[in-house]
């Protein structure tokens, strides 16, 4: 199977479901001929052309507004927002719109809608550049949100997203873009959104993560290997809708919880998941339900002793496992 | 009511301290405040003050011992205050004397159950309910010497013999469970005493009586029927074949095993009297498709953990029960309830080499399913010798539930799901 990069994996869905489909078009900033500013549409201009590769002006609420439009006539539109952080002037219609309307038309109209952008921190992006809003999208029934870890999961999980008939939320994680890399099969494959996976199987405690934080977890877990740790990782990747059996199963084994993500603490998506194993899985619990989050801080700070400061790592993931395993 | 004195954390770190030396004696009193023991870590040595006033009733960690941050070095308390006696149980092996024990206890019986077990987690509540351990019998591991599940799983696993009731049996060829009922071991006793010069006696382990206990029982119980027929897994092994990379990427080993689970819950639910047990009232017919699956401990024995809801489950599914059910089994780490409740049971006789056994059934289920060595055989088709993967496949059943020909249906629809296998994992 060839190896590649996250980034590729993702450019790759793309090409082959515009190559399946003719009703899928990409539309975002500098997406055309520049290739989107990660690169992720790279060649897709000149191969599909400007009529399914679309440069839209700075301007969110439209690009989103007109994907919406466009689904609703029974196309696929990839909306690339260019970083996480700018996707609040399109909040009103993804959450007001997008979220509702098979809703509100009792199941006659729907959004085949997926909104793809870059998240999170500790690439030196500073306060525009590195923020995480996951948790803002997974509140609202009518969307779904999924964060991959991994390429082979970006790819088969994208491609699930761009077929499915309501809005996806699909945030990647940017500083794996070209750091993670992984075997991807060259055979057409669907990764199903909904859920979870146990990416290591452990029994002192269960780690839950997504996005570049699993990929930290899982190295934590490695560390805490050679300590006699044995971590359990659930790759939670679709935040909504959540697999709460597959949380449920790992904290029965295992009776401790860590949530990790980057998003900062406070109503973040730890909370959910912590409410979720302390209502079903409370006489399975043997400690706390513990979270290890970015700091309730307005933004990823720009100094790197302060970005570090606030970004989980393999090390602090490491040290809050490691106490909970001794509690 | 006395104070207790614990051993510090002195930082974030320090898990543990030794006390160097105690600034007062037992019977001496103290002041709030007022240097009590002082306590040295890897890093720092540190007085310790007191946190009441009164007397120093008992002195439970002596010099020079270490121990965990948590752990209660002495009580403070009223001169002739009773203290919780759990904790006094350390001091004899720092061989205090014991008049002072009984001074301070005066004439007031202490019972074990005083202890203070510190904080109990709701797992552990749970579990001790569950298999009505009283907690007192357990040393804590944890955090300040917190009882944890590990510790209260460790002491069930060293209980074993009360705690599980393992519904086992026992397929591999030979063994003693295939004699007749007469010549199993029963209530009466060894009897080494006419044993034959040289001869050696090996006491039972608890799972081997309870094999021997449930295998006697079920012989007695059910009139055993075995029937066999011959599955062709050609359509099965290229799904497998196929599949088997796929399922390896979310961390599955996908076995022959599973495709049998997935074909006896079609055909159970195709012949449902077959999943059901004999009462003297009627027959009961089981909703809920609970699936045992016997894994081999080698020569410990052998424990049938059960697969709960396997009609829920997809291939996928099955096969991540079967992994996870299996390695625990062999890692000693089940759930005592996950060996019980089974509604219908399979047996894998054939990764021993067996090509078809008579499996025991599993009480109070009405039958099993033995699987055989998958082996390749010529085989007649369409007039034609073809070379197949083929299988032999044993029905045992409870006659007084099923005859010959429903049991015949039931096995022959096992049968043709996995010759016609077409589900996609």
């Amino acid at each position: 199977m060839p190896e590649m990069t996250l980034i590729e994996a993702i450019r790759q869905a793309m090409d082959e479901e515009m190559a399946r489909d003719p009703e899928v078009f990409i539309v975002g900033e500098d997406v055309g001929k520049r290739g989107g500013v990660f690169r992720a549409t790279m060649g897709l201009y000149d191969k599909y052309g400007e009529h399914r590769v679309i440069d839209s002006p700075l301007a969110e609420l439209s690009i989103v507004g007109v994907g919406i439009g466009a689904a609703l006539y029974g196309m696929r539109p990839i909306c690339e927002i260019q970083f996480a952080d700018y996707i609040f002037p399109a909040f009103n219609q993804i959450v007001g719109e997008a979220a509702r309307m098979c809703y509100r038309s009792n199941g006659t109209w729907s959004v085949p809608l997926v909104i793809r952008a870059p998240y999170g921190g500790g690439i030196s992006g500073g306060l525009y550049h590195s923020q995480s809003v996951e948790a803002f999208f997974a509140h609202v029934p009518g969307l779904k949100v999924v964060i991959p870890s991994n390429p082979y999961d970006a790819k088969g999980l994208l491609k699930s997203a761009i077929r499915d008939p309501n809005p996806v939320m699909f945030f990647e994680p940017k500083k794996g873009y070209r750091l993670i890399r992984g075997e991807v099969p060259e055979e057409e494959y669907l990764v199903p959104i909904g859920p979870a996976k146990i990416s290591r199987f452990g029994r002192d405690v269960s780690i839950f993560a997504y996005g570049m934080m699993h990929y930290y977890a899982l190295q934590a877990a490695e560390l805490l290997a050679q300590e006699g740790i044995e971590a359990e990782v659930v790759d939670l990747r679709t935040l909504a809708p959540v697999d709460k059996t597959t949380i449920l199963e790992s904290v029965k084994r295992t009776g401790k919880a860590l949530i990790v993500h980057e998003d900062n603490l406070t109503l973040g998506y730890g909370a959910e998941v912590a409410a979720i194993i302390a209502e079903h899985a409370f006489t399975d619990l043997d400690a706390p339900v513990r979270r290890l989050a970015g700091p309730d801080v307005p933004g990823v700070p720009f100094s790197p002793p302060l970005q570090e400061w606030f970004m989980p790592n393999p090390q602090k993931i490491a040290d809050a496992a490691r106490r909970l395993a001794q509690f | 009511m006395a104070t207790r004195v614990i051993m510090p954390q002195l930082g974030e770190s320090v898990v543990e301290g030794t006390v160097v030396s105690w600034l007062k004696k037992e019977g001496e009193r103290v002041e709030k405040e007022e240097a009590l023991v002082e306590i040295t870590t890897d890093k720092v040595q540190t007085e310790i003050p007191s946190i009441a006033s009164g007397v120093l009733l008992k002195i439970l960690v002596g010099e020079g011992e270490t121990v965990r941050a948590g752990t209660t070095l002495a009580w403070i308390g009223e001169p002739g205050e009773v203290i919780p006696e759990a904790d006094t149980g350390m001091s004899q092996l720092h061989a205090v004397p014991a008049a002072a024990a009984t001074s301070v206890a005066g004439t007031v019986p202490i019972s074990e159950a005083a202890r203070d077990l510190g904080f109990i987690s709701p797992v552990v509540a749970r579990l001790a309910k569950e298999h009505q351990i009283d907690l007192t019998q357990i040393k804590g591991t944890g955090e300040g010497g917190r009882i944890t599940k590990k510790d209260v799983l460790a002491y069930l696993e060293q209980h074993k013999e009360v705690a599980v009731e393992t519904p086992a049996w026992e397929t591999r060829g030979g063994g003693e469970l295939f004699r007749l009922p007469e010549a199993q071991p029963q209530t009466s006793p060894p009897q080494p005493s006419v044993a034959l010069q040289g001869d050696i006696l090996i006491p039972h382990s608890a799972m081997r009586l309870a094999i021997a206990e449930h295998m006697t029982r079920s012989k007695r119980t059910s009139p055993h029927v075995t029937t066999v027929m011959e599955a062709d897994m050609s359509a099965v092994a290229a799904h497998r074949e196929a599949h088997q990379a796929q399922f390896a990427r979310d961390g599955v080993r996908l076995t022959y095993t599973a495709y049998f689970i997935s074909a006896i819950v079609t055909a159970l639910k195709a012949y449902p009297q077959v999943n059901s047990s004999w009462s003297d009232e009627g027959l009961v017919v089981h909703q809920a498709i609970h699936i045992g699956v016997a894994v081999s401990l080698g020569e410990e024995g052998l424990i049938v953990p059960v697969i709960k809801n396997a009609d829920g489950l997809s291939l996928l599914g099955l096969a991540r029960a079967i992994q996870d059910l299996a390695e625990r089994a062999r890692s000693h780490r089940l759930q005592p309830d996950e060996v019980k409740g089974g509604t219908f049971s399979i047996t894998n006789h054939g990764t021993s080499g067996s090509l078809f056994a008579t499996p025991i059934i599993p009480q109070p289920q009405c039958g099993i399913l033995g699987v055989g060595a998958i082996k390749k055989r010529p085989v007649v088709i369409h007039d034609a010798i073809a070379i197949r993967p083929m299988v032999y496949l044993s029905f045992t059943f409870d006659h007084r539930i099923l005859d010959g020909y429903s049991a015949d249906g039931f096995l022959a629809k096992v049968v043709s799901v996995l010759e016609n296998w077409t589900e996609v994992g």
